[in-house]
């Protein structure tokens, strides 16, 4: 059985998924940082592959992609890097990225690779919906990859019900109108999008993510969603962090104990 | 046939690769783009702007002394003629206007050496919206009167620190506020780049370029149709303009003119149909210089309106389909070929247009032809460049 769909079978809320680009501090970091955020508690690990064009991308998240560009990451080098994954690592793992590396790789040995490595979902935030059902699908299908959209609050209503049925694993809730790592306190106008959507009773879970750093905005989207996903904030830790296992323990017990 | 199928494709180039947080905003135009250009309140606003504003129909002008020179007969269609001193504001005043029947408040655009920004800058204040252009911050650093041009027409100009901090940062960046700002904000994209169906949006905008070079050769040759229309591309808008309505007519040639830099394999060079493969930036699927692993590559040319990694889907489309020839240009020659310009003519070129003068040295023609060459912006921008590179 795929690992996302198994998580969301056994726990149905305050799932924590936890996103850290590939190659960033250190090129040799992925595997270190993956075990780390295991034994830490997250459920669910999301790995950026970086791109020299990140447009859905704050200043934290596009200085971690030129930080692992520089140190010399690519695809290639990352699922060298994985092979060991499965030894390692049991919780599930997605892969996120733009569209053009993976296209540049071969979308077919993209997915194979994937499964090879033991990877159990993609989100390509720029792949338009219509592209996926039409070219990607049936190999994303093939490999067992679940394939997860991204909705916001300018999503119509029509819109959110047409990327449910096309989605599986979950669907990710942009908090707000913005790109990673706007951090505000979460807004009741943004509370009300959360409740909007969940009334919309969708088949697959939504997590939450953009925004979301801390314990109080973790515990927020929780109780509108069946988790949340953090990326930039944990970026700013592994950037500051002098102990990497340390430090990722740290922060992510802070937020989920 | 040169024509967008109903997803924005040409050939296999185009689409619209965006992330779900845009998706709301390009739907909007996408459904609303065709009826309100067609729409007779915008034909009647639009051309009336175009003519008494920005001055057109421009000037198709014999070039005697160039043609005398070359062994053809060659016309310059004026557009360094058009307020601000380019084609760019042929689409900033379409898009305008557009935004207006849209409600949106604001406008955000990109630019590269300024002249879209200007451009944009220059609609908004005549039509009174907040208007903020990003540039990269190495742009401005080079661009600083264009810089100024921008504050005193009252627009905000936001450096782009990420990346190599020039055109194509810049692009990013605008996108990345309209993502922040989806409601009330419009972004006026100054290229035939971009997700559909801004590619084929700012063609149509353009495209009275070519619409008026029709009936100006009827006057003056008696037929509509040239041997061959000349025209350089970075993104491309003034070559889609100028090619526009000679897609279809086999006999035209079409020779697009991209910028070699220091020499196509030099590694200094923006010559994106020779060294790009397929791939997806700023939203289409377009030929792009990248590397193996599919990082965007840095582009260099002399000229800032050329320096671009990608081009926009329908010349991708020219060039794979064989239907438009595509010649590269090395910094020098276009150097010289502005001073060429500069003293048979007595116009000193924008150098992207410099690029395209120097097309005729590469390709052959017959003495019997008529050629467009299309002057897409005057000098007056460049003359740091001119007067650095001094060899006149």
């Amino acid at each position: 059985m795929n690992r996302i769909d198994e998580l969301f079978k056994q726990k149905k809320e305050r799932i924590l998924s936890i996103y850290f680009t590939a190659g960033f501090p250190k090129l040799g970091d992925t595997l270190t940082i993956m075990e780390a955020i295991e034994s830490a508690g997250a459920d669910i690990i999301e790995i950026g592959v970086p791109y020299s064009d990140p447009i859905a991308d704050g200043p934290t998240i596009q200085e971690s992609n030129n930080q692992a560009l520089k140190n010399g990451m690519t695809l290639k080098l990352l699922f060298e890097q994985l092979k060991k994954l499965r030894e390692k690592v049991s919780i599930p793992v997605i892969l996120m990225g733009y569209l053009n590396p993976v296209v540049q790789y071969g979308m077919e040995a993209f997915c194979k690779k994937c499964k090879e490595v033991g990877i159990d979902g993609l989100i390509l935030p720029d792949l338009p919906m219509q592209q996926y059902l039409s070219e990607y699908k049936a190999l994303f299908d093939t490999y067992d990859l679940r394939n997860t959209f991204l909705i916001s609050p300018q999503t119509a209503e029509e819109r959110i019900r047409q990327i449910d049925q096309h989605t599986d694993g979950f669907i990710y809730m942009v908090s707000s109108a913005s790109i990673t790592g706007a951090k505000k306190e979460i807004t009741p106008e943004q509370v009300a999008y959360f409740e909007r959507v969940k009334a919309m009773k969708l088949n697959n879970p939504r997590l939450i993510g953009f925004g979301i750093s801390d314990k109080p905005s973790f515990q927020t989207a929780s109780a509108h969603s069946h988790g949340a996903i953090i990326g930039s904030a944990f970026i700013n830790v592994l950037r500051e962090s002098t102990d990497l296992k340390k430090d990722i323990y740290e922060y992510i017990q802070g937020i989920i104990s | 046939m040169i024509k967008v199928d109903e997803n924005g494709f040409y050939g296999q180039f185009g689409g619209a690769y965006i992330p779900e947080m845009l998706y709301p905003n390009i739907e909007e135009l996408r459904e609303n783009y065709e009826s309100i250009m067609e729409s007779p309140a915008f034909r009647e606003e639009f051309d009336s702007l175009l003519k008494d504003y920005v001055g057109r129909p421009t000037p198709l002008f014999l070039a005697k002394r160039l043609s005398e020179k070359y062994g053809a007969k060659i016309y310059l269609k004026r557009e360094d003629l058009c307020h601000t001193g380019a084609h760019k504001i042929n689409n900033t005043v379409g898009q305008i206007i557009l935004a207006k029947k849209l409600n949106k408040k604001r406008i955000i655009a990109e630019t590269g050496a300024g002249q879209h920004g200007v451009a944009t800058a220059t609609v908004c204040a005549l039509m009174g919206m907040e208007c903020t252009v990003y540039m990269g911050a190495v742009d401005m650093e080079r661009q600083k009167p264009n810089v100024e041009r921008m504050r005193i027409l009252g627009a905000t100009v936001v450096p782009a620190n990420s990346g190599s901090k020039t055109l194509k940062d810049a692009t990013n960046e605008a996108m990345r506020q309209w993502i922040n700002n989806p409601v009330d904000t419009h972004y006026i994209i100054g290229s035939v780049v971009g997700p559909h169906p801004y590619p084929e949006m700012v063609a149509r905008f353009q495209s009275v370029i070519s619409a008026e070079m029709k009936i100006q050769l009827k006057e003056k040759e008696g037929r509509e149709n040239p041997d061959l229309v000349i025209a350089c591309v970075g993104g491309g808008s003034n070559a889609a303009g100028a090619f526009y309505h000679y897609y279809n007519e086999p006999s035209v040639r079409l020779i697009a003119v991209e910028a070699a830099g220091l020499g196509v394999f030099s590694g200094k060079s923006a010559a994106t149909t020779l060294l790009g493969k397929p791939g997806i930036l700023h939203g289409s699927k377009t030929l792009l210089m990248q590397t193996e692993d599919g990082q965007v590559v840095e582009p260099h040319s002399i000229s800032a309106g050329l320096d671009y990694p990608g081009i926009g889907p329908v010349h991708a489309h020219l060039f794979e389909s064989g239907r438009g020839e595509f010649v590269a240009v090395e910094d020098e020659h276009a150097m010289q070929a502005g001073i060429e310009v500069s003293r048979l003519e007595g116009i000193i070129p924008a150098i992207e247009s410099a690029h395209a003068f120097s097309a005729l040295n590469q390709i052959q023609y017959q003495p019997t032809d008529v050629i467009v060459i299309n002057l897409s912006g005057r000098g007056d921008k460049d003359l740091d460049t001119y007067i650095k590179w001094g060899n006149y």
